[in-house]
């Protein structure tokens, strides 16, 4: 136990220095802005060309805070499975890490972790900027901390386990293995109601929506966060059946099947990445 | 310059584009992660214009923007970046001692990259027509080949120079390439035309090639919404192209050259891990 806690620390510490001390640290804050908002405002303009200007209505606002809640979803994945592409490619230190006395999954999330972090400070200055400029129906007096709190926190750790399996595949495929992040993402993206409703997708797409856990963790978030948007969409999200308790369970069941299918598919891959010699392989062609 | 030394460089442009392009072949891996997976954010942008109940043509725009990011991630991730890979790895060293231009390596990347790209470009953009069943208008198919050769041309030169000017970069390759993924993304109108920017900011943007080509495919593809959406008149944006093919391959050797000197001088060339 006390070995994990000191590899965590330790890695999230790594992981700390390799994001943020490339340079300065007001350059870094620029950075850690410019990105996020730049992410979020193709998604604003894209709604100004079609509606030419309004955005003080509940979709706008619906829209808005899907795609800062994304952030986290593009960035936890893409933070597990970066470490084993960074390491392994680029410093070539995957074989030294995983070979030290220490566990290798506690190593990942420690690394991961850290990019949480700077995922949380990008969503949170995406939404103060939505509130402020655009209009974003967020009111604090009105937020349900608990369901938001607690949402927010399975979420991130179904994420991080689901993160993992991606993690394993990377060990197995070559440099454009990286797209996986973008594809599994982008899943979640169309079928989890981060930027529309799903009730606008096909019948046969709203009823795969509804076995993935970002679509419940994005309506919990949601409700937590924006319960007078959510109240005035009503039913047209399509999970207004179910009650927030409903919406945690699903949360938790979630994220202990993953947390077994992921063990299972990282620990496969493993096994075969070391059988085949791909610990070390680097595909930078 | 002699025969040999024409015939060497070509067959350093050859050697050095071969992996990728047979890099292609050998990994069918990408077809699941480069063409079908990345096509569901285009998707996913498709559908809110839908919901938003948006005339068809911007779902139209969607799908090449889309199938256009495929040059941009190319020219961040496997051309600017390249030469600092490559440093990080030893290549480089082995580039800079063999007898040849520079040039052939940079262009080198640029053929193997353009070939592999454009076949992912082109699957997205069949498939993303066969799903969304969008309606193209070819009525100008020469016009529309020579934009796009003319913005390629113009993408890769610009690629070319980055790839130079990331040379003396340490980690700040990935953290410059990263930067300039959503933000060009949204400076180049990638998912919805660019003069909804308004005119200077949509001008400051066309120094990226891609922002004015992509403009004139559209034009290309959808006629009709040319006075709407359209940014400049299309042979304005031909000749600015042009202008940028030129000035990029020429900022490309020079800065090369500068670089090379640079980081001879300071000793950084076969620096690693920095």
């Amino acid at each position: 136990m006390n070995s994990d806690l000191r590899t965590f620390k330790n890695a999230a510490w790594l992981g700390w220095q390799m994001e943020a001390n490339w340079t300065d640290p007001f350059l870094f804050a620029t950075y850690s802005v410019v990105k996020p908002l730049a992410g979020t405002l193709i998604l604003v303009f894209m709604y100004l060309v079609i509606t030419h200007g309004e955005t003080e209505t509940a979709f706008f606002s619906y829209m808005y805070v899907g795609n800062a809640l994304y952030m986290f979803v593009a960035d936890v994945l893409f933070g597990v499975t970066w470490v084993i592409h960074d390491d392994r490619e680029h410093y070539m230190t995957l074989k030294q890490v995983y070979i030290a006395p220490i566990r290798f999954s506690t190593y990942i999330f420690g690394r991961a972790a850290i990019k949480i972090a700077i995922t949380s400070f990008g969503v949170l200055l995406t939404l103060i900027f939505g509130v402020l400029v655009l209009h974003v129906d967020i009111n604090l007096g009105a937020v349900n901390w608990p369901l938001l709190v607690v949402a927010l926190g399975l979420g991130l750790s179904t994420l991080a386990i689901m993160g993992l399996a991606l993690g394993g595949v990377t060990f197995l495929t070559a440099k454009h293995g990286m797209g996986i992040n973008e594809g599994i993402a982008g899943v979640f993206y169309v079928l989890s109601g981060v930027i529309f409703p799903i009730t606008i997708l096909p019948g046969w797409a709203q009823s795969i929506s509804k076995f993935l856990p970002v679509t419940y963790w994005m309506e919990g978030v949601r409700r937590g966060l924006e319960p007078g948007v959510m109240a005035q969409l009503g039913p047209a999200t399509g999970l207004q059946g179910f009650s927030d308790l409903q919406l945690m369970l699903i949360l938790v069941l979630a994220a202990i099947s993953f947390l077994f299918i992921s063990l299972r598919i990282f620990k496969y891959a493993d096994k075969i990445a070391r059988r085949k010699g791909k610990i070390d392989w680097t595909s930078a062609y | 310059m002699t025969e040999t030394w024409l015939l060497r460089n070509l067959r350093a442009v050859k050697g050095r584009a071969y992996p990728r392009v047979i890099g292609s072949s050998r990994e069918p891996s990408w077809v699941i992660f480069d063409v079908l997976l990345p096509l569901l954010t285009v998707a996913a942008y498709a559908y809110i214009y839908k919901f938003m109940k948006a005339p068809e043509e911007f779902v139209g725009f969607v799908i090449l923007g889309g199938a256009m990011t495929a040059f941009w991630l190319n020219i961040l991730w496997s051309m600017a970046s390249q030469l600092y890979w490559e440093k990080e790895i030893g290549n480089l060293s082995l580039y800079l001692m063999a007898p040849i231009s520079r040039m052939s390596i940079l262009a080198g990347m640029a053929v193997g990259g353009l070939f592999e790209t454009t076949l992912r470009a082109v699957s997205t953009l069949v498939i993303g027509i066969a799903v969304f069943g969008i309606a193209l208008s070819l009525s100008n198919p020469v016009m529309l080949i020579i934009v796009f050769i003319v913005t390629m041309v113009a993408l890769y030169g610009m690629g070319m120079m980055f790839a130079s000017l990331y040379l003396l970069f340490g980690r700040e390759a990935y953290h410059m390439s990263s930067l300039m993924t959503e933000p060009i993304y949204l400076a180049s109108g990638f998912y919805f035309p660019v003069k909804a920017l308004g005119f200077w900011a949509a001008a400051g943007a066309s120094i990226i090639p891609i922002t004015l080509g992509l403009d004139a495919l559209r034009q290309l593809f959808y006629p009709s919404t040319r006075s709407e959406y359209g940014f400049l008149p299309m042979g304005t944006e031909l000749l600015v192209l042009s202008i940028l093919c030129v000035l990029f391959i020429l900022l490309s050797k020079l800065s090369l050259d500068y670089m090379e000197k640079l980081g001879k001088t300071s000793g950084r060339l076969t620096l690693r891990w920095q």
